[in-house]
């Protein structure tokens, strides 16, 4: 049986909560450990939290990835929210321009195996992130 | 979802669930500064064994009780953070840096009553 694809949206601080346990959820159903489970619901949390901060709302889909040798899983965050100037600066580690502890996107992009983002100022933000079962 | 925070002598323990949202965080660190106060106490330990997740907010807010309690003079310990959930943090750059932590409760409630000669 193939794991559909789950959507959250994402509104509120309640709603990361949501998609990182649907995330961990997943992610066991994969027959990811419960270590790696963890790192990939760290990192959806990340995620979510950015959508919340940045673009007050959007969405993360889940997906597991059933390639020919290895299964994986695939989170996606997106939003229409103002979109990120400068990538490269904001893939840096400490750097941020919410008074946070920076966009979290560094260490996401460590959680996690592979890692995509594309932004468009005023038009919004996207990442895609992929973790491989061991 | 609210914390318990039950009274132990002069410690306060706070149990964090595992679903604690932003809001829920921002209310226990109030909540506790508040009981601090209330109780007089000497230190606050604080049981994040249930904690499925240690993101960034999450561990900042962990970092805010712990100064704001040690302004009041008391002291904070950090308990129960499980091997995956340091993993992840470490990963993430999140550090508590001048936070006390310890293994599990019974290692804090130890730390505490050796630094406060408390003897049960």
């Amino acid at each position: 049986m193939s794991v559909g694809e789950i959507r959250v949206e994402i509104n509120s601080d309640q709603d990361i909560v949501v998609a990182r346990q649907k995330g961990r959820v997943l992610a066991g159903e994969l027959g990811f450990s419960a270590g790696d489970a963890t790192l990939i619901a760290t990192a959806i949390s990340e995620l979510a939290r950015n959508i919340v901060s940045y673009a007050q709302t959007g969405e993360i889909k889940l997906k597991g990835i059933h390639g020919s040798s290895r299964v994986g899983i695939l989170v996606i965050a997106s939003d229409d929210g103002p979109g990120i100037i400068d990538i490269r600066q904001a893939l840096r580690d400490g750097f941020s321009t919410s008074g946070s502890l920076g966009l979290g996107l560094p260490g996401v992009r460590r959680l996690m195996d592979e890692f995509e983002i594309s932004s468009q100022p005023g038009k919004g933000t996207m990442v895609a992130v992929k973790k491989w079962r061991q | 979802m609210e914390v318990p925070i039950l009274k132990q002598g002069a410690f306060l323990i706070a149990t964090f669930q595992a679903a604690l949202s932003d809001a829920d965080l921002n209310q226990l660190r109030m909540g506790l500064v508040q009981q601090v106060v209330k109780f007089r106490s000497r230190a606050v330990i604080v049981d994040v064994t249930a904690m499925d997740v240690m993101d960034s907010f999450a561990s900042r807010t962990l970092r805010e009780i712990a100064h704001m309690i040690r302004l009041r003079g008391a002291e904070t310990v950090i308990v129960g953070i499980q091997p995956e959930v340091a993993f992840a943090m470490v990963q993430l750059g999140l550090t508590l840096e001048g936070v006390a932590t310890a293994l599990d409760l019974e290692e804090g409630l130890a730390y505490l009553n050796e630094k406060f000669k408390i003897t049960n």
